[in-house]
């Protein structure tokens, strides 16, 4: 056992080496195979590759799942502007904590997976904007960077290959809303980081009002796999429409919290009672937050059967969002457990958009009332009627992130803000 | 009309009308040809479009989320509900998201009865608001020049701000913070003074959260009459709206012209209103100091003009209608011709507004410098509108004089002419050895017409009761050349209008049907009406 927690069952594609300092340099990673896939992607060309990545099925890993190579296939064939890379390490949803440990234990992987992308897209210039107060994280791959440049991986003639590719690491100021992709992109233009209106989207207009392509690190992380091995072998993992691996993010009361890489369709109780060795002493399953807070949370129950891809937690009644598994054992104050996620989206709204603006913070007062004690049953209905209000009526999605945790929790928890509002009593004994 | 479509045109159902309007076309403004009215906000079409307020969004055939009717471009075909049971919900909802932290102050707030808010929500709003929670105290702020915010009644649709930063161009209102924390603000400790446009913020903000210091708790919106005019502190001729109550000007409102001033004007002439209001008019026909009846004075006038010796010299100012210089002009030649002047002060540089190129605030600050100009009248004095009436001065023949305060001089002016006449709107020290001193009215109380710096005549109606037995000059010169031409009297401005046209071919072909309250370009055919 090493890097905190690992298990037998994961399949460890792009994890292998975490905990490694050794990987995080330039000759220690060559040492580990690394930036062979790169001059395998010149050899086989743009086309090639993208085709490869279509082939493999691999979908996004910032939680909306939309497959990469298709998104790669929307940029301009012909390149008369600039186009742009960008890669999103803005992991700003609470419970995620993969493309941090991505880039701290192996920087390379993911600079070469966004050199490999970029080449595919024809850009020249690839941005990775990373949450700024990932302090450590941003040194480490800084480091990386100044390697590559100076072996002549990233740069003018990049590999030899004749291609240029810049790579710029970029810090935000910590706004969960600038990893809404064009929220990333009036941030690093220098603007508020409000998402735009869409369309145009990235591939027509992006970052400068140039063709540009958003990829999380996780999913340029897995490129170069990929590359090396053909969209085939990528798919020996994983189901027929979740190919591949994932970086699962397990949080909350169990006894082996951590990063487990695992094939997709993993079942969400053996990841709970088996990887990552059961709920703590005496503890039984509440709930479960299966893919980040902005998804509906899910009952002991709807956990039961829950296959962790991304059909197989939809069909459990939620989604996989970042794959971020937030467990909840029958100690927690649910009710709490919302408000204070709802605050967290109250407070990182970006304010453009009434319902969101609005709502959020509203949502949040009233949570807190009942939260209090001062609550009353219509309280409920108001909650479920805002938040219908919030959903899909907005530019970005995360007035929809707030509408999640309070619908699900309130029906599928509803006797406990009942038990708060009669008797202002938690449940729970935390 | 054909029935063939064009492809540069799109046919598309709103609310079950069809209606065709060019490629790119939003639905918002599609959906305006047709009568169909979408509440928003943040849109407003002298502006970028951000799609923020949510309040606009229509519910589309076939799509499966709301659409944002201000951004959304119409497409062949396309089926849209603006009030269907899905898009009535939407903004039901938005206007309840609205009114959870606004104060409803309606009773104490400068918009009320102008206020998007206020109209929305009775319309469409809920009719008990759910909010049981504190609201949001954010308070005011004093943002400089003419505007004070009231940030609680804000709804955050930063038209001022997209306003400072696309046209003025002159970035100094941001939005600060985020979430229901955002608040509209200025840079540190710069507000918004000198910046020349600004006062336009106050016109495009849909609530009563950017308030006119001018105008503050002066009037309810509800009492105040709206009259169709045109500015009068400059040669651009901004259309403005006269807002009026107990015959007084309250305030002036820039009133749609995209050919001339879009949705705009400038804050010098916006609150360059007072000199209206001034209370020392005069206000009956005086000869040789002593108040007479009009029938009288005008027969006395007439008799004394038609015994005038020494020739005739004429002076009157930029302020003048076309229809009174062209009326003074025929005086002047039917008394045998003369030297006719006009003075009008001259700023030294123009104040632009980089997002309208259209509208500047000229340098000449008078309305119809160029009628002046076009009617034959010589300009003369210097930049203040002083100076250059020696010759007048001293004339010892027919003096006339028509609008022009003659504010820089004394009693000493025209006390060698045989005979003087001042027609003016006010008590006039230089008038004092005038034979005749009769009481005009000024351009806020009676119609008439301007020419502006590009060329454009355009009217202006009444808002105001003339005080006294004031009355138009061109009435009065009318009638005098009528008399003396053996004429039929103009009783009415286009009659006026038109007798001054007859004589002046650059208006020529122009009635007053044709420019209506958009203006018509003089010298150039006239438009079909209905256009």
């Amino acid at each position: 056992m090493a890097y905190p927690y690992t298990h037998q069952k994961e399949v460890r594609l792009l994890s292998k080496h975490f905990g490694e300092p050794e990987a995080r340099t330039l000759e220690g990673w060559k040492a580990r195979g690394g930036y062979q896939a790169l001059p395998r992607a010149f050899e086989m060309g743009r086309e090639k590759v993208i085709e490869e990545v279509k082939a493999s099925g691999l979908r996004g890993r910032g939680g909306a799942g939309f497959p990469a190579g298709v998104k790669w296939s929307f940029m301009p064939k012909e390149r008369t502007r600039p186009h742009y890379l960008l890669c999103n390490a803005d992991e700003s949803e609470p419970g995620t904590f993969k493309d941090r440990e991505l880039l701290r234990w192996t920087p390379h992987l993911v600079v070469e997976g966004m050199a490999i992308a970029a080449y595919a897209i024809q850009a020249e210039h690839a941005y990775i904007y990373c949450r700024g107060e990932f302090f450590e994280t941003t040194q480490v791959l800084a480091r990386a960077v100044e390697e590559a440049y100076g072996a002549g991986i990233l740069g003018e003639d990049a590999m030899g290959s004749g291609h240029r590719i810049d790579l710029t690491v970029h810090v935000g100021a910590g706004a969960y809303i600038c990893g809404e992709e064009t929220g990333l992109m009036n941030s690093l233009e220098g603007r508020r980081g409000q998402p735009r209106v869409k369309p145009p989207f990235p591939a027509q207009a992006g970052y400068m009002g140039m063709p540009s392509t958003v990829n999380n690190v996780e999913t340029l992380a897995s490129v170069p796999f990929i590359t090396t091995h053909g969209g085939e072998a990528y798919r020996a993992y994983g189901t027929q429409q979740s190919p591949g691996t994932k970086l699962f993010c397990v949080s909350g009361h169990v006894r082996r919290p951590g990063n487990y890489e695992l094939p997709l369709g993993f079942p969400l109780m053996e990841l709970i009672d088996d990887v990552c060795g059961g709920m703590r002493e005496g503890r039984s399953l509440k709930g479960v937050i299966p893919g980040g807070s902005s998804v509906p949370i899910l009952n002991a129950e709807e956990c039961r059967e829950c296959l962790l891809s991304y059909e197989g937690v939809v069909a459990a009644g939620s989604q996989l969002g970042s794959a971020a598994v937030i467990v909840m054992d029958d100690s927690t104050d649910m009710v709490k457990q919302v408000r204070r996620m709802v605050g967290f989206y109250a407070h990182e709204s970006c304010g453009q958009c009434t319902p969101c603006r609005e709502g959020s913070a509203w949502v949040e007062r009233i949570l807190r009332r009942i939260e209090d004690g001062r609550g009353t049953e219509d309280d409920l209905d108001t909650l479920m009627e805002v938040t219908t209000q919030m959903e899909g009526t907005t530019i970005c999605v995360l007035s929809d992130s707030v509408a999640a945790p309070v619908k699900s929790s309130i029906l599928k928890f509803r006797e406990e803000y009942l038990a708060r509002i009669r008797t202002g009593e938690k449940v729970g004994a935390a | 009309m054909t029935d063939q479509p064009s492809p540069q045109t799109v046919t598309l159902t709103i609310d079950g009308r069809e209606v065709t309007v060019p490629k790119g076309t939003t639905i918002l403004r599609a959906a305006e040809r047709v009568g169909i009215k979408i509440p928003h906000y943040c849109y407003h079409p002298g502006l970028s479009s951000p799609a923020m307020c949510r309040l606009c969004l229509v519910e589309v055939e076939g799509w499966p989320k709301l659409a944002p009717s201000c951004k959304t471009t119409v497409a062949d075909g396309q089926v849209v509900l603006t009030d269907s049971e899905k898009a009535l919900s939407q903004r039901r909802g938005v206007l309840e998201f609205y009114l959870v932290n606004h104060p409803l102050d309606c009773p104490i707030c400068d918009q009320s009865g102008e206020c998007k808010l206020q109209d929305f929500v009775f319309a469409e709003g809920r009719e008990h608001g759910r909010g049981r929670e504190p609201k949001r105290v954010l308070g005011r702020d004093d943002f400089g020049g003419d505007v004070l915010f009231n940030g609680d009644r804000c709804v955050m649709c930063t038209r001022c701000v997209r306003f400072m930063r696309e046209v003025a161009g002159d970035e100094r209102l941001t939005v600060v913070e985020r979430g229901n924390r955002s608040v509209i603000d200025t840079f540190f400790d710069r507000g918004l003074e000198g910046s020349p446009f600004a006062g336009n913020i106050v016109d495009i903000c849909p609530v009563g959260a950017l308030v006119s210091k001018d105008f503050l708790h002066k009037a309810r919106a509800w009492d105040l009459d709206h009259t169709p005019s045109v500015c009068p502190s400059c040669s651009q001729g901004c259309n403005i709206s006269l807002h009026t109550r107990d015959n007084l000007i309250q305030r002036l409102k820039p009133r749609e012209n995209l050919e001339v001033n879009g949705w705009w004007m400038c804050d010098f002439g916006r609150h360059n209103y007072e000199w209206i209001n001034r209370s020392d008019r005069l206000e009956v026909p005086l000869v040789r100091g002593k108040a007479t009846g009009w029938p009288e004075a005008l027969k006395a006038l007439l008799e004394a003009l038609q015994a005038g010796k020494g020739g005739v010299k004429a002076a009157t100012w930029a302020h003048a209608s076309n229809e009174e210089l062209g009326l003074l002009k025929a005086l002047v030649a039917a008394l045998g011709g003369g030297e006719t002047v006009f003075r009008s002060p001259r700023a030294q540089e123009e104040v632009l507004l980089p997002g309208y190129p259209l509208l500047a605030r000229r340098r000449d600050l008078a309305p119809n410098v160029r009628g002046a100009e076009v009617q034959g009248f010589t300009r003369v004095g210097d930049d203040e509108a002083r100076g250059g009436l020696e010759a007048l001065a001293d004339h010892d023949g027919v003096l006339v004089v028509v609008g022009d305060p003659l504010a820089e001089l004394d009693e000493s002016f025209g006390s060698r002419a045989s005979l003087f006449v001042y027609l003016g709107s006010y008590r006039c020290q230089a008038a004092s050895h005038a034979h005749f001193v009769l009481p005009i009215t000024t351009f806020a109380e009676g119609e008439g017409t301007f020419t502006n710096v590009q060329g454009r005549v355009q009217r202006f109606w009444p808002g105001l009761l003339a005080p006294g037995a004031a009355r138009p000059a061109w009435m009065i010169l009318g009638a005098l050349l009528a008399e003396l031409t053996d004429a039929e009297a103009p009783t009415r401005a286009d009659q006026a209008f038109a007798l001054v046209a007859e004589r002046t071919p650059e208006l020529g072909g122009i009635t007053y049907r044709d420019i209506g309250t958009r203006g018509a370009l003089a010298n150039e055919p006239a438009r079909l009406s209905g256009d």
